[in-house]
């Protein structure tokens, strides 16, 4: 660990942040954070609290009685996406953000987002998920910074009158080869650059690639030129779910990238997902809180209020995901088809999932004898991608 | 009452008429106020972000000065493939529209009886009034590998080109037809009849007179609409996303950067432009532009 780095005034810590890592003996990654001071404890309410969420995870169904509970009058900015999320919380105008993971470490390690006094949030308790606690894109240094709300696996969806199965492996969408050339489709963003990574692990374990989101140089140009192979395949790619949809149900796509939400939208009988046999990537949800924020006692009574198990169920039914609060399952029979539909509570299942993590340039695998690329690297092989 | 009575009743226009500076400043206030307090303040602010850098650990942007994100446009394959690929689809549906537009023209202007012209004008405008979106979905819909063009081509064994850019350069056609159509059928329209009677009498048939009278006749119209179809072309990214399959254009890369790089994203708005101004000094160079 380069500790000198340490030594650097915190305002260019903040703003320069030159990472460093290392594995402890406990096996631990430590990351270089800014240090943003925790809420010691809770206040009076400041009346207003302002959101960046996902479409679906604020309806009036849940904050109604937040704000006559509470007094906070809550404001929701919809995003359509991660990198939209980071630059709408990085103007300071908002409290809180319902960030996936591969948003999270970027506005951690950017000193966007405090850490969390979890003894301020009672609800965050034993029946929130296992897999959902601890992970590196929330915790970091063991210092927690977000609050889980759900999860959801990128899924191989399949059309099974033409597949007449489910297949196996992802190499239908990967190799050259594939019978389904020119009917795949794939997520239209960096993180993507994950998933390759992923078959790569099992294709070609020569690369060592042991994390999906610590690659270094050599471990991302080989990703790069297994999506630039896959790029001659694909028939298109989606960010939109309305047009992954419809592609599914218009026939021009035959497999690809998928959320079970998506094939329950499509409501296709012969349309099925499959988690193949190399495991995949997935997004995790959690609450996280402005450093800025003007409103935090707002922010906390938010989140504690939406750790309940029926409040974190009715985001989830509602977004359409696994929750992270499991107790809801065993509220009626709906919320369980609903937890047994999204896989909530098998976490064999999630075991083979990696959840997005933004890739920065501490290897998050813990290696410190190389250096990862960055989101930055990513966001740029992904243009080239393609083409 | 006689006018003179009346005059004082009018103290603004009084003060007015006095002044002719303050009555210069009171009509051009509101329109300068919007071009550069809003159009053109933000469009530099924009551009200047180019010359910016981007932290790569965070992402944020650094105020400074860097010709990298313009290098760049060269330097890296993808990105110039991706601006030459925009510029030759742009091109594209700008013929594409031409060669619509010229043969529709003549028909409404000089063939057509004056409902059938009616209904065509109607006809040709009728698409504006959708939303943008909502054509781009219909294209979508209507180029589905299950779609109306495959249903309807079935019986004759063709199926239809699937998502690329080939429906790309249909669709943007679709979508800015009005725009060529309109001033070329304004521009025949305005075409005396008599010329049309000359070139018969000086033994012309039809191609000749198209070729040798219309076609030089119309040429500034033609140039004003393809000023729209080529630069609303080299702008979109919506079209390139929901028909394109896995096509990129400029726009693409602009929106995917927009948020994780907003300086390369606004080094790449400066090429469209780029485009666009060489198109008008070729454009100029002809002598169309002063007789628009």
């Amino acid at each position: 660990m380069r500790r000198s780095k340490l030594a650097l005034p915190a305002l260019l810590a903040a703003s320069a942040l030159v990472l460093s890592g290392c594995a402890t003996s406990s096996g631990e990654l430590t990351l270089t954070v800014p240090d943003v001071p925790m809420k010691a404890e809770l206040g009076a309410f400041e009346g207003e609290l302002n959101i960046v969420n996902w479409s679906g995870f604020v309806d009036p169904k849940w904050v109604d009685p937040f704000t006559a509970e509470t007094g906070c009058v809550v404001n929701s900015r919809v995003a359509g996406t991660s990198d939209e999320m980071v630059t709408l919380m990085r103007t300071g105008e908002y409290d809180i953000v319902s960030a996936s993971g591969d948003a999270a470490l970027r506005l951690i390690v950017g000193g966007d987002v405090a850490p969390l006094n979890m003894d301020l949030i009672p609800n965050f308790s034993d029946e929130i998920a296992e897999g959902m606690k601890g992970q590196i894109y929330d915790v970091v240094n063991g210092k927690p910074y977000g609050v889980p709300i759900g999860r959801g696996a990128n899924l191989l969806q399949y059309n099974e009158t033409v597949t007449g199965g489910a297949p196996e492996s992802w190499d239908v969408v990967w190799e050259a080869d594939s019978p389904y050339a020119g009917k795949i489709t794939a997520y239209d963003a960096p993180i993507y650059i994950a998933d390759a990574a992923v078959y790569l692990m099992s294709t070609k374990p020569e690369l060592g690639i042991t994390n999906p989101y610590a690659l270094d140089e050599t471990q991302l140009a080989a990703a790069v030129e297994l999506l630039k192979q896959q790029n001659t395949i694909i028939g298109e790619y989606w960010s939109d779910p309305v047009a992954q949809i419809t592609s599914f149900v218009g026939g021009n796509t035959v497999v690809g990238t998928s959320w079970e939400i998506l094939k329950k939208f499509a409501a296709q009988e012969n349309l099925k997902t499959t988690l193949p046999k190399e495991g995949s990537t997935g997004w995790y949800d959690t609450w996280l809180v402005s450093t800025t924020s003007p409103n935090s006692n707002c922010a906390y009574a938010w989140i504690d209020y939406t750790s309940q198990a029926s409040v974190n169920g009715a985001i989830a039914m509602n977004f359409g995901m696994a929750p992270a609060n499991i107790a809801f399952c065993a509220t009626d029979a709906d919320t369980q088809a609903h937890c047994d539909q999204f896989a909530a509570e098998d976490e064999a299942f999630w075991d083979q999932v990696w959840p997005w993590t933004t890739p920065i340039e501490e290897c998050v695998d813990g290696r410190t004898d190389v250096k990862c690329t960055s989101f930055q690297d990513w966001t740029n092989a992904w243009v080239t991608v393609k083409g | 009452m006689s006018a003179i009575q009346k005059a004082p009743n009018r103290p603004l226009s009084t003060y007015l008429h006095k002044r002719p500076n303050t009555r210069l400043v009171a009509l051009l206030a509101l329109p300068m106020t919007w071009l550069v307090g809003v159009y053109i303040i933000s469009l530099t602010l924009l551009l200047v972000t180019a010359f910016w850098f981007i932290d790569p650990f965070t992402s944020k942007v650094i105020p400074g000065f860097t010709l990298e994100n313009f290098v760049n446009i060269f330097t890296v394959p993808a990105y110039f493939a991706t601006s030459m690929r925009t510029l030759g689809i742009a091109i594209a549906v700008t013929v594409v529209c031409i060669l619509f537009a010229i043969p529709l023209g003549i028909f409404m202007a000089k063939i057509a009886r004056p409902w059938v012209r009616n209904l065509l004008a109607v006809a040709i405008t009728l698409p504006l009034w959708a939303g943008y979106l909502v054509k781009l979905l219909a294209m979508r819909l209507t180029f589905t590998e299950e779609g109306l063009f495959n249903w309807l081509m079935a019986p004759f064994g063709i199926s239809g080109p699937g998502f690329g850019i080939p429906v790309t350069i249909l669709t943007l056609a679709y979508l800015w037809f009005p725009y060529m159509a309109l001033p070329v059928f304004t521009a025949i329209r305005q075409l005396p009849l008599n010329l049309f009677d000359a070139s018969a009498d000086l033994g012309a048939k039809g191609w000749p007179t198209v070729f040798r009278m219309v076609l030089p006749l119309i040429t500034p119209a033609i140039i004003a609409g393809s000023v729209f179809t080529f630069s609303l072309s080299l702008g979109d990214y919506l079209a390139a996303r929901f028909v394109g399959g896995s096509t990129q254009m400029i726009g693409s890369i602009i929106a995917s950067n927009i948020n994780l790089n907003p300086p390369v994203a606004a080094a790449f708005s400066m090429v469209p432009i780029a485009f666009v101004v060489m198109y008008l000094m070729v454009a100029r160079r002809t002598g169309s532009l002063e007789r628009m």
